[in-house]
């Protein structure tokens, strides 16, 4: 039996979800900044952290967005395969929807027509949407604002298989050390292992969108998580790159099975304002 | 050491000023990032006068959201600084006094920076909301096509800075990272 749902109410609920995610930052991080404040060890960073979290206070209380740069508007789609969308086109739905919640939203439109012309299309659109089949006749929507500071910082690295897990934690490393105070930190760091050259980066942007604080079911996986926080706050980096011990909050991976010749590893760096809400239909 | 600082600023007042303080400016400052640096550059090119003097006045690389009604401003944080960089010099050259950004600089910039008596400070990124509460007016004054990137004329008050660059070339994004480097 198909489930049939009209798309104008996708555009409904895509308009909000722009709305709530650039206003409201989700529970997870809140508590993750709120938990970094309280080891940090730098005075100056102390007091950064501090700010980060009265400016999560002022723009959901004034709706004013949580940071100037709204992101380019990205989504995963989960859609059922018994689900039969009616009353027009998903994806000019998705992009109707970014169009009203970024315009009547005062969100800022930051996408231009053309990489080399670049022309503001002034509504925010098009959007970037990533879908998957999965069984059942629901949709689950998530959408994930990218600010570019932090984008601008994110890395592919095609390893050889033997550079192994040692050579997958230099290249987190790296990254994090290149983006320094760059990429709004303390950050969050969702890498990609496996899979192929996109399959890996879609596997990182993915990993930003997992609650922080939880961890992958592999335990080889998870340690190697755990790990990583752990080195990317001895960096020295800091909140706003002004030195300290918080310059990662978490590290989310996800991995994929991959070609007997190949180790890609994405590294999809987010700012500490790493925005991210769900709902199903 | 905090400072509270009126835009523009003397040479003499850069100058007292040190990587890792804490300033408070007030007064005007100018909105310019990507696409407006871009045509500002062309603009010398053609030896078109700028929509500003440069002079001893300080540029703000933001690009901010829209205002509700009632507001000054939108969200209002810094953008990285290093996509400047390419034009940057000139503009310290002919007077531009600071810079407010985030995120590292080339060493031309740098020794722009210190050439010209000028600073280059951080405002906290990422903290939009914040710091939109420090500008009390708006006004694009160029560029107006250019949407977010357009230029505006700020009047801000006590918009928090810390100094990362000092006019004597001094670095806190180096120096402080190396401090707390426990690998």
């Amino acid at each position: 039996m198909l489930r049939e749902l009209d798309v104008k109410e996708v555009t409904e609920k895509v308009r909000d979800l722009c709305i709530q995610a650039n206003h409201f930052l989700s529970d997870d991080m809140k508590k993750a900044l709120k938990n970094a404040e309280t080891k940090e060890t730098s005075e100056l960073g102390k007091k950064i952290l501090g700010q980060l979290q009265d400016n999560l206070n002022i723009a959901s209380e004034e709706m004013i967005p949580i940071c100037q740069d709204t992101g380019m508007a990205v989504f995963f789609l989960e859609i059922g395969q018994d689900l039969h969308f009616i009353g027009g086109n998903l994806t000019d739905a998705i992009n109707e929807g970014v169009r009203r919640g970024y315009v009547e939203g005062y969100l800022r439109k930051s996408v231009v027509n053309d990489p080399i012309l670049r022309i503001n299309t002034n509504d925010n659109t098009p959007a970037i949407i990533h879908e998957e089949i999965v069984p059942g006749d629901k949709l689950k929507i998530t959408f994930a604002p990218k600010g570019f500071g932090s984008e601008n910082m994110s890395r592919i690295f095609m390893l050889k298989p033997a550079q192994g897990i040692e050579g997958v934690k230099e290249a987190v490393l790296q990254a994090v050390s290149d983006a320094g105070p760059n990429a709004c930190p303390p950050m969050v760091v969702g890498v990609g292992i496996g899979g192929d050259f996109e399959k890996c980066a879609i596997l990182a942007k993915k990993a930003l969108t997992r609650e922080i604080g939880t961890h992958s079911d592999i335990p080889y996986v998870a340690d190697l998580e755990i790990e990583l926080l752990n080195n990317i706050n001895k960096t020295g980096i800091g909140p706003a790159g002004l030195g300290g011990n918080n310059t990662a909050l978490a590290v989310n991976i996800n991995t994929f099975p991959t070609h007997i010749a190949g180790l890609p590893v994405a590294v999809n760096i987010c700012c500490h304002v790493n925005r991210h809400v769900s709902l199903v239909l | 050491m905090d400072h509270h600082i009126s835009v523009p600023y003397t040479k003499e007042e850069a100058s007292s000023l040190h990587s890792g303080d804490m300033v408070y400016l007030s007064g005007t400052i100018y909105t310019a990032r990507d696409a407006a640096h871009k045509r500002m550059n062309e603009a010398l090119n053609n030896s078109e006068d700028l929509p500003f003097d440069l002079s001893g006045n300080v540029i703000y690389y933001m690009g901010p959201s829209p205002a509700r009604p009632g507001h000054a401003i939108g969200s209002a944080g810094p953008t990285t600084a290093s996509r400047m960089d390419k034009y940057a010099p000139r503009l310290l050259d002919l007077g531009l006094s600071g810079m407010i950004g985030k995120g590292k600089r080339t060493e031309d910039v740098r020794q722009s920076i210190v050439r010209n008596g000028a600073i280059y400070f951080a405002a906290i990124g990422g903290a939009g909301a914040l710091l939109s509460k420090s500008i009390t007016s708006s006004e694009v004054i160029a560029y107006d096509d250019l949407g977010t990137e357009a230029i505006r004329k700020l009047t801000v008050k006590d918009l928090p800075c810390i100094v990362v660059i000092d006019s004597h070339g001094n670095n806190l994004y180096e120096t402080a990272v190396e401090k707390y480097k426990m690998i």
